[in-house]
């Protein structure tokens, strides 16, 4: 499945729609998108990674990123990530940062 | 916006060092930084830095993740070394892509100390991460050329607000682990069993218990299938479990994290030492400097043997591995390139992973000089006492080595170092089991050792029973004899000094009086080790009696042997809860955790020296042979060196057969002894909490049973002078 990535900013919320695969070759793309999101000034950054297939290392650096880049204030929730990509998550401590939400 | 309109080019002010100046095949480059070394990102790359003396050329190998054959070689350009030092910068490389080492040029002429070969693709001593083995025991292409693969890492990890601990060292109640061991039983109930994220889970366990401090067994990478035995029995491969092998310094074990496989393994680790941060628990690694995992000529070139093996390893004149450590080869820890890769390592993990303190193993090694002498003031030691990095993290020295150094109460300290304390080992074993001659042994060892730390803090001293290395409590009184068949050397592996005792049956018993003495007695070397002045340090499973079946060194044995069974937690609840009352005392009464040795005079006008020792009659201990009854009294006014009023704490040890009556000393006026614990009385009897002791009916005295060990608190009975 070919990767898909689609920012909306909505009332200061940024949603960031996933598809497919987040790994080496499209975690650039992510980078940008939180980006763009950043600068948009918005409160709540929201990733809905229902039709996420497969997070590789580059993707969970994006989240670090994604942290980082959005400052202490912006809360950032995963919404919809399947269990292997929850759990990696949770291992690596992430979501002590990051708000992981059932879909 | 689709992933087409995310092309827009961001405003990116680049700096100036961030264009390349040469290029090399398809890779635009520039001569790097010589310092740090190992592969750093910097702005549009990677830099590289490779030390080698004696190397007469030098290239980059880049792989593509887990792919088989390079993707690039890259040779430095003459121009691209400054000294010893190779360093260039690789732009447009992909981190999450990318892994890399070394192929080093030069004469293989051992004699000369040189053993280069540029058949080999080396691994980066100074690798942040190592893949190709991130699955534990999963069974690698031994055909791969290049098996411990270094990689660059980001240094991203959100710490929060973690801070050092800063525990006093005299206050740390230390818990000597294994990682992998401590979840990976079935019984554990964790999501990912065996790995820093599963020990992360059984937190709440390590607080409930009291301890405050977690001492990992070795967690820089190593090869658990490095070595060659299998079981006589069963025949199944027998594991490199410990891993006292370290293939990579800087690399935290990827086999160890359940996200090893996405390279998360820093992450994974960072997260469990800000966790056991947050719940008060500092983080002590078990660090091995004195050997690597090349062993001897025989041994796989891995890394520094191929980039200069002169420089890193002590060689004898004729260009032999010296081996004082007895696996093979001897790091040269005083060679001055060696004690900055030493430095380097320890300031990395302190910096970058938070540790608190480090614990080396076999550390006399790191005092001889490069032609193995003992050096009277070991540059090594005194530069990291004295780092402003590592300024308080604690340093704790295995004070011997394999070729008969045994430096136990004489470490070169700089009034830093501890030791461990293998002379209060033995004293306690012995004068438990029943030995005589034992008595003055014993108050020395309890007192904190003053005949071998005299001068010192009593910190100085890690005091401990058992460890990683040798039987658990439980197996040092089921077992008189060791039974290490299982690792496949005949028996002959593993110490026979064990000073154990069976209480009268080799192995697991169904006699109830075997096993009563049994659970007394480990309740008795438990309460010695948290009254003693020192340190103490617990192994993992103690306190729920967990058992080796005799096997007194399990290093090789990935399995229930070595495993935590969580079975024990309620089947033997009862010791469990004994120890974590004994912790908790501790932790409650100062008097047991001056800096100072107790030195038997009344400095605080309490009327009582700060320690004074007793038999069966107050204020007469009995030092003779056949003596095997001590009673120790800590006075109360005397705790922190008298800047803090305590209770007085009387302890009693009964190693014989018969009970005996104590004559307890005379307290103050208007103060009482309280039962805190007594070994000898059934539960719940034999402990009490802290705080809510009840005062003896008999104020004078005290029936002691055999084989047991009271402990009293001496306090008022009104609560408005407590």
């Amino acid at each position: 499945m070919s990767f898909d990535v689609r920012l909306r900013v909505n009332d200061r919320v940024a949603t960031i729609e996933l598809k497919g695969e987040l790994d080496a070759s499209t975690a650039a793309l992510f980078h940008q998108t939180v980006d763009k999101a950043s600068k948009a000034g918005s409160i709540e950054l929201v990733i809905k990674a229902e039709e996420l297939t497969y997070m590789a290392s580059a993707g969970l650096r994006s989240l670090v990123f994604a942290r980082q880049k959005m400052g202490d204030e912006v809360r950032i929730a995963i919404v919809g990530a399947s269990e292997p990509v929850a759990r990696t998550i949770r291992m690596a401590g992430f979501d002590h940062s990051i708000d992981l939400i059932d879909a | 916006m689709s992933a087409g309109g995310a092309q827009e080019a961001l405003e990116v002010r680049e700096r100036v060092d961030a264009y390349p100046t040469h290029r090399i095949g398809a890779y635009p480059v520039r001569a790097g930084r010589p310092f740090p070394y190992g592969a750093v990102p910097v702005p549009g790359g990677v830099n590289f830095s490779v030390y080698s003396d004696r190397a007469t050329s030098m290239s980059l190998v880049l792989f593509d993740r887990g792919a088989e054959e390079p993707a690039a070689e890259l040779e430095f350009p003459a121009e691209f070394r400054i000294g010893s030092v190779y360093a260039m910068t690789v732009f447009g490389l992909d981190l999450e892509n990318l892994e890399y080492g070394f192929r080093a040029g030069g004469p293989f002429d051992p004699a000369s100390g040189d053993r280069f070969d540029d058949s080999k693709v080396l691994s980066d001593p100074y690798a942040r991460l190592i893949s190709g083995r991130d699955v534990w025991g999963a069974e690698p292409d031994w055909d791969n050329i290049y098996p411990y693969r270094a990689q660059a890492v980001n240094d991203d990890f959100d710490w929060g607000d973690d801070t050092p601990l800063r525990t006093a060292t005299e206050d740390l109640v230390i818990y000597e682990t294994h990682v992998r061991g401590f979840t990976r039983h079935p019984s554990s109930g964790v999501q990912a069993p065996g790995t820093y994220a599963g020990l992360r889970e059984k937190i709440p366990y390590l607080k409930e218990l009291g301890i405050n401090c977690v001492e990992l067994l070795p967690v820089f990478e190593f090869d658990e299938l490095d070595n060659p035995r299998s079981d006589p029995v069963t025949g199944e491969r027998l594991h490199n479990y410990w891993g006292y092998n370290t293939v990579s310094f800087f690399a935290p074990k990827a086999g160890y994290a359940a996200t090893g496989r996405f390279g998360m393994q820093a992450d994974e680790f960072k997260s469990l030492v800000r966790e056991l941060h947050r719940a008060g628990i500092e983080v002590i690694l078990d660090v091995v400097f004195n050997h690597t995992a090349e062993g001897n000529e025989q041994g796989p070139t891995i890394s520094f043997r191929g980039l200069d093996n002169a420089t890193y390893y002590m060689l004898t004149p004729q260009g032999e591995y010296y081996n004082f450590s007895g696996t093979g080869n001897t790091v040269n820890c005083n060679h001055p390139v060696v004690r900055d890769f030493v430095l380097g390592c320890l300031r990395y993990w302190v910096a970058e992973y938070h540790i608190d303190g480090f614990r080396f193993d076999l550390a006399a090694i790191l005092d001889r000089a490069p032609d193995g002498t003992p050096l009277p003031n070991p540059p090594l030691l005194e530069q990291l006492a004295h780092d402003p990095i590592l300024r308080h993290t604690k340093l704790i020295a295995e004070a011997w080595d394999a070729a008969g150094l045994y430096q136990v109460g004489h470490f070169p300290n700089y009034g830093r170092w501890s030791e461990w304390n293998g002379k209060f080992r033995d004293s306690v074993r012995k004068f438990v089991k029943g030995e005589p001659g034992l008595v003055g042994e014993l108050a020395t060892r309890m007192a904190g050792s003053p005949d071998l730390y005299q001068g010192r803090t009593t910190s100085a001293s890690v005091n401990f029973v058992t460890a990683h290395d040798g039987f658990t409590l439980n197996d040092l009184v089921s077992y008189n004899d060791k039974h290490n068949e299982a690792n496949g050397e005949g028996n002959n592996d593993g110490g026979n000094d064990n000073h154990s005792w069976n209480c009268g049956e080799e192995g697991p018993s169904a006699s109830p009086h075997v096993r009563d003495l049994r659970q007394r007695q480990m309740k008795n070397l438990l309460a010695i080790l948290l009254i003693s002045q020192g340190v103490p340090m617990i192994l993992a499973g103690d306190e729920v009696g967990r058992t080796q079946l005799g096997n007194n060194n399990t290093y090789c044995q990935d399995n229930e042997f070595s495993w935590f069974d969580w079975g024990l937690v309620e089947a033997n609840a009862e010791l469990l809860e004994f120890t974590r009352g004994l912790i908790a005392f501790r932790h409650a009464h100062p008097v047991l955790r001056g800096t100072e040795h107790p030195s038997g005079t009344d400095s605080a006008g309490s009327g009582f020296p700060d320690v004074s020792w007793h038999g069966v009659e107050a204020w007469r201990p009995d030092w003779a042979d056949h003596g095997r009854v001590l009673a120790m009294m800590r006075c109360g006014w005397h705790a922190k060196g008298g800047a803090v009023r305590d209770d007085s704490i009387y302890v009693a040890v009964n190693a014989h057969w018969e009970a005996h009556d104590l004559e307890l000393p005379r307290l103050s006026d208007g103060e009482v002894w309280h039962l805190f614990a007594d070994t000898g009385a059934p539960t719940p009897h034999g402990m009490h909490t802290v705080g809510g002791e009840p005062a003896l009916e008999h104020p004078g005295r005290y029936h002691l049973g055999p084989h047991s060990v009271v402990v009293l608190v001496g306090r008022s009975t009104r609560p408005s002078e407590r």
